[in-house]
């Protein structure tokens, strides 16, 4: 660290949180008793910061708030659990468990996220321990799905490059491993394992690479296989870019420094995205990973949350810094970066083979949500898939499912229950909706400020009247919704995205790259449903006729002069 | 004096010891003293604030019974009572109290609280009783009862007596308590005073009757309707000029659904004032309600018998009279059937069904018919009627008051009474059928509306004197109401007292009546413990009594530090449960039999430290 000593850690003092990590004895607090408390199906702000560690958050039915608040009852407090699934890719076995979970504990649906997991909501207080243990049975595991460490690992489900993509997986999976929590806090308050004595004075040895404040902030890691970018790599704390020559995985592209979340009204938040820095062997991805996020762990802001981003630890220091500082940890020198080309984020829907000879069949799923709706049971067409599938399934970034490989034998029967429950690749949807990404926003997050998830259906019919009437109905154009700037549908990287300010009302954003490669910018503040479809209607009608061939919308709109293209996150706000 | 021993008085074997090496040492200035104070302390305890006391001078605490016989005529007369809901102790007070004002000597008490080896020296007595679920007699009247029934029960020969019994004619076993006592004072050798007066819920003429023919036959009075008038119109009339026969009409404040959305229950919380009425109540007591009958269900009796619902007809006896919609929305009871109403409606009917009914040996078949049915299942079937109006409704009942435990604190809110009602639905017999009040009060009763309402006190559901000592109150769904009040006039008070609240009912989410209230109490130190037990959120179903036993032996260090204990809600189940817990938990943590346990429980009943309002 010879040329590093002279920058510091950004001082100031650590935020509650930080406190509340390093008091809780590594992620223990005091959950035992507060899960046990039967006088409230809550738990107490200090608890509910831990739990997120746990894969937990503690949320409410936001409708019924004020409601029950008069009929003497606590707000109808539910925990939110999210799986980690690397890379997305779960077995039939596991899909009915989860499956069979929801309808015992949740509240009879599952959303697959924008990171590949699987989100269960409403589960009660008590119901949490057998259902985290039944997911631990199945071999899945909740832990470190929230909380200030690294994330679910994504990775491309790219049915294609079925090869290329099951060693990525497999990548995927072994970086999720190593940057796992140590505790045994998770195994002593869920799985009823035994109280391991702290016998450990030095925190290193119980978390060797979190150490006893784990990270200042969540981190993310996502692996892409070019030329799809679904994972949007450049969102990502940390991307990976698979290198293939001649069908063989040969390293990765890094790419450093993105992230999405921002705060409304402050200007030193802002997304970014990640930066490539270089090229490593597979073999050395573990130890880029396990270094990056060390740099993060000592660097990164640890008294204002919302300054504590990686993008911002490297931002405020400059990536040669980062690249130096991460030489010096890893004893060796990254290559220079390979030549990659991406030319989409979006899905590949219907059948396909892949180069393993078995099938691939994406389905559309409206934001990722699985239930069974009256005309539409969604969700027993999929159990009674899984209940035959032999291969697995695939959760894609973009929120939809891939029944993956299926043998020729089998593919005829799945055709047939796909169509028996109605299962869809959207074909008959615009091309528009199905690209549409949405966060959950109401009624179960804490955090949001207006709809997203259960809006963006209805704003899109309003939205495909105008491209039918313009012919566009089949051109993707990627459109995104969130009900906060914390910006889990990954908004800044949307050709349209909305972003919530208050209760039927959102920021607009135009211009980002259609490949994941250009962040958008506002065009539009806080305006409602009228002046959404009367500022879209115009441009899409000149898009339709004044557009060059093969012109993506988010390329358009910063040609014709609605918005400036964002060059860098730093400018965002310009 | 005698000496005190456990035989010989309600004190248990610590107490008799401690009494026994007490009282040698007091001065006689200390014991005049002493007597002044715990007299003092009862009447603060039995009556409400701003009440004339009561004086109760029960058999162990005066010697009434060793000086009476002192004159030959006896002018000496025990009144005794067994009141569930204070209506029996109400009338015994009063009757007693003009007794007095007559120059008779008036022994009062409560059947529990009266030795009943003093049962003997009793010339005159007065028994008051009422009748509780399958014809069982009230908390404070059963082992007075028990006693009479079993082998110790003297021969008694120089008694005379009367019973005054409480009751619903829409019971089986009516009136049935008064009916045993009756029965066995006479076997036991005692002459009737005047014969026993059964009566039904709207019975102050009946008690009027029996208070004059009593009167009259104690000592011929001359006057003794014009004093039976008085005894009842004092038992009503207290601190304030409504009563239940004079009811305040309240304006309803608030009127909310205490369950949550996706509950299949649905229980109200309303507030009313109180304002201008100079009602005042302590935390124990009860809220009598007038209701409305559902307006559908007399639309559909009024359209079955084919008659004109503006039609004048009688509301009462006194000679008020409106239409025929209102006497059976505001004025008679139609959701009820009873025997004697049946019998009285055959002179309408011109089919023979009903006497059929109603012929010797076919008791079984009238009582499952009158079960769950109401007046419009009666005149459907057994029609075609021959009934005006104007005289098949005198035969209908009076439309009684429904009485819910209050569920706050007078001291806290004085201008406001809260209550918590839930709703009653179901099926029976084909048709929906409707709880008369709490659906009135569910449907039809808005904030800004009013409610005809009366107190109705209920001495034997009272916070200790000594807001020190711990108490433990267990109140399943409703029962929990009246447990706000108290700890709402414990927070009010500062009392430092323990409290420990044991709650259930079935979900979690969406039936933890008062939550926030409890917690907030919890949080402010005003409740000690609260334990909850929600049946459908497990695959075992869990009641509070699998709490308390769960939590046996903490009840028990409780009980032993001289905690009270008080049970609200069902009788059916729940309390009976409950009951076999505690004394499971007195017989485990105590380590003595299951007659033992019994018996100490039972002691602790008699001291008013185990005190019910089960329904």
């Amino acid at each position: 660290m010879a040329n590093n000593e002279v920058v510091k850690p950004i001082g100031g003092p650590p935020s509650d949180v930080e406190h509340i990590k390093i008091e809780s004895n590594y992620l223990r607090g005091a959950l035992v008793e507060t899960l046990r408390n039967p006088i409230t199906g809550g738990l107490p702000e200090d608890d509910n910061r831990l739990l997120k560690f746990h894969g937990s958050y503690m949320q409410d039915d936001r409708d019924l708030r004020t409601e029950r608040d008069r009929q003497k009852l606590e707000p109808a407090y539910q925990f939110m659990l999210r799986v980690v699934i690397p890379g997305g890719v779960m077995t039939s076995a596991q899909w009915l468990v989860m499956d069979d979970l929801a309808h015992k504990y949740g509240n009879g649906t599952l959303r697959i996220t924008t990171r590949q997991a699987f989100q269960m909501h409403g589960v009660l207080k008590w119901n949490l321990k057998k259902t985290i243990r039944s997911i631990n049975d199945t071999l899945m595991t909740t832990l470190a799905a929230c909380g200030d460490v690294n994330r679910n690992v994504m990775s491309n489900p790219n049915p294609y490059q079925s090869e290329v993509h099951a060693e990525v997986n497999e990548w995927a999976r072994k970086v999720s491993d190593h940057l796992s929590p140590r505790t045994p806090a998770y195994h002593e308050i869920w799985l009823d394992g035994e109280k391991v004595v702290d016998s450990l004075a030095d925190g290193a040895e119980v978390e060797p690479i979190y150490g006893p404040v784990y990270l200042p902030r969540k981190f993310k890691i996502g692996m892409a296989v070019p030329p799809s970018n679904d994972v949007d790599v450049f969102s990502q704390d940390l991307g990976f870019i698979a290198i293939v020559e001649e069908g063989k995985l040969i390293g990765f592209n890094v790419s450093v420094g993105g992230g999405m979340g921002m705060t409304h009204g402050d200007t030193s938040t802002y997304p970014q995205l990640g930066r490539v820095i270089g090229f490593c062997r597979p073999e050395q991805l573990l130890d880029v990973s396990e270094k990056t996020v060390t740099i993060q762990r000592d660097y990164g802001n640890r008294s204002v949350r919302k300054n504590a981003r990686f993008k911002y630890t490297i931002d405020r220091h400059g990536i040669e810094w980062f690249v130096s500082e991460l030489h010096e940890r890893l004893g060796w020198q990254l290559e220079a970066a390979r030549s990659y080309h991406f030319d989409h984020n979006g899905e590949r829907y219907g059948w396909v083979k892949g180069t393993n000879g078995k099938w691939n069949l994406s389905l559309y799923i409206q934001s990722g949500r699985i239930h069974d709706q009256d005309n539409n049971p969604l969700m027993t067409g999929l159990r009674e898939i899984a209940k035959i599938h032999t291969g697995d399934f695939r959760l894609t970034p973009n929120q939809n499912l891939i029944i993956a490989n299926v043998t020729s034998a089998k593919k005829g029967k799945i055709t047939e229950l796909a169509k028996q429950y109605g299962l869809t690749d959207g074909a008959h949807h615009s091309a528009l909706r199905r690209s549409a990404l949405s966060c959950v926003a109401f009624p179960t997050c804490g955090l949001a400020m207006a709809e997203a998830e259960r809006y963006l259906p209805s704003l899109l019919d309003k939205l495909e009247v105008v491209l039918d009437k313009v012919g566009l109905r089949d051109e993707e154009i990627n459109i995104r919704m969130t009900g906060c700037p914390n910006s889990c549908a990954r908004p800044a990287l949307g050709e349209i995205s909305f972003i919530g300010k208050s209760l039927g009302r959102y920021n607009m954003y135009l211009g980002a790259g259609f490949a994941g490669d250009r962040l958008n910018k506002i065009y539009k503040e806080n305006i409602d449903e009228t002046e959404i479809l009367e500022t879209l209607e115009p441009i899409i009608h000149r898009y339709a006729s004044e557009r060059n061939t093969g012109e993506h919308f988010g390329d358009f709109v910063i040609r014709a002069g609605y918005v400036k293209a964002v060059t860098n996150g730093l400018n965002f706000h310009d | 004096m005698l000496q005190l021993q456990v035989t010989n008085s309600p004190f248990n074997e610590s107490q008799v010891e401690l009494l026994n090496r007490l009282l040698p040492s007091l001065t006689e200035t200390q014991k005049i003293w002493l007597s002044g104070y715990i007299s003092a302390l009862h009447s603060a305890a039995e009556t409400p604030s701003g009440t004339e006391p009561l004086t109760i001078s029960t058999a162990a605490t005066t010697d009434v019974i060793s000086t009476a016989g002192q004159s030959a005529v006896s002018r000496e007369v025990t009144v005794l009572f067994g009141s569930q809901t204070g209506n029996s102790q109400r009338l015994a007070g009063s009757l007693s109290r003009k007794l007095e004002e007559q120059g008779y000597q008036v022994t009062l008490a409560s059947m529990n609280t009266f030795r009943p080896n003093g049962l003997k020296k009793v010339e005159n007595l007065l028994l008051l009783v009422s009748t509780h679920g399958e014809g069982e007699p009230p908390d404070n009247a059963r082992s007075f009862y028990e006693f009479l029934y079993s082998k110790r029960a003297p021969q008694l020969d120089n008694l005379r007596f009367s019973v005054l019994a409480l009751g619903d004619t829409s019971y089986e076993f009516f009136c049935q308590t008064g009916k045993d006592f009756d029965q066995r004072l006479e076997e036991l050798g005692g002459q009737r005073l005047t014969p026993r007066v059964d009566c039904d819920l709207d019975y102050d003429d009946q008690v009027t009757e029996w208070f004059k023919s009593v009167l009259s036959s104690l000592n011929g009075q001359s006057n003794a309707h014009t004093l039976a008038v008085e005894v009842v119109q004092a038992a009503e009339s207290e601190e304030s000029d409504y009563s239940r026969n004079n009811p305040f009409r309240a304006e309803v404040l608030e009127n909310l659904n205490l369950n949550g959305r996706g509950s299949d229950r649905e229980t109200r919380h309303l507030e009313l004032s109180l304002e201008g009425s100079n009602l005042q109540f302590e935390p124990g007591d009860s809220l009598g309600v007038y209701p409305e009958n559902h307006p559908e269900l007399v639309d559909a009796i009024i359209e079955a018998m084919g008659w004109n619902s503006a039609e004048t007809v009688p509301f009462n006896k006194k000679g008020e009279e409106g239409t025929l919609r209102e006497a059976l929305l505001y004025h008679y009871e139609i959701t009820v059937l009873t025997k004697p109403l049946l019998e009285q409606a055959i002179q309408f009917s011109s089919a023979s069904g009903l006497s059929e009914l109603l012929a010797p040996g076919r008791q079984q078949d009238l009582k499952e018919y009158i079960q769950g049915r109401d007046l419009l299942d009666l005149v459907q079937d057994f029609g075609p009627w021959q009934a005006p109006a104007r005289n098949f409704v005198t035969i209908l009942r009076k439309l009684p008051a429904r009485l819910y435990s209050i569920a706050s604190s007078w001291k806290a809110n004085p201008d406001e009474v809260h209550f918590t009602v839930r709703a009653v639905r179901y099926q029976a017999h084909g048709r929906d059928r409707y709880g008369v009040c709490s659906v009135h009060c569910a449907e039809r009763v808005q904030p800004g509306g009013t409610l005809p309402i009366y107190i109705q006190h209920n001495p034997n559901f009272k916070l200790p004197a000594n807001s020190d000592v711990p108490i433990i109150m267990i109140g399943p769904g409703t029962g929990v109401a009246p447990f706000r009040s108290f700890l709402e006039e414990r927070e009010e008070l500062g009392a430092q007292g323990k409290s420990w609240l044991i709650y259930g009912d079935r979900h979690f989410v969406t039936d933890f009546l008062y939550q926030t209230d409890w917690q907030r109490m919890l949080n402010d130190g005003v409740l000690t413990k609260l334990d909850v037990a929600f049946s459908r959120d497990t695959e075992e179903k869990v009641y509070v009594q699998h709490r308390i036993m769960e939590k046996s032996r903490e009840i028990y260090e409780w009980l032993k530090e001289g905690a009270h204990i008080y049970i609200c809600g069902d009788e059916k189940h729940m309390a009976h449960d409950v009951h076999s817990a505690l004394i499971t938990v007195i017989q485990v943590e105590g380590g003595i039999s299951l007659e033992e346990a019994a018996a100490y429980l039972e002691d602790m009943q008699q001291q008013g430290r185990y005190q019910r309002d089960v329904y």
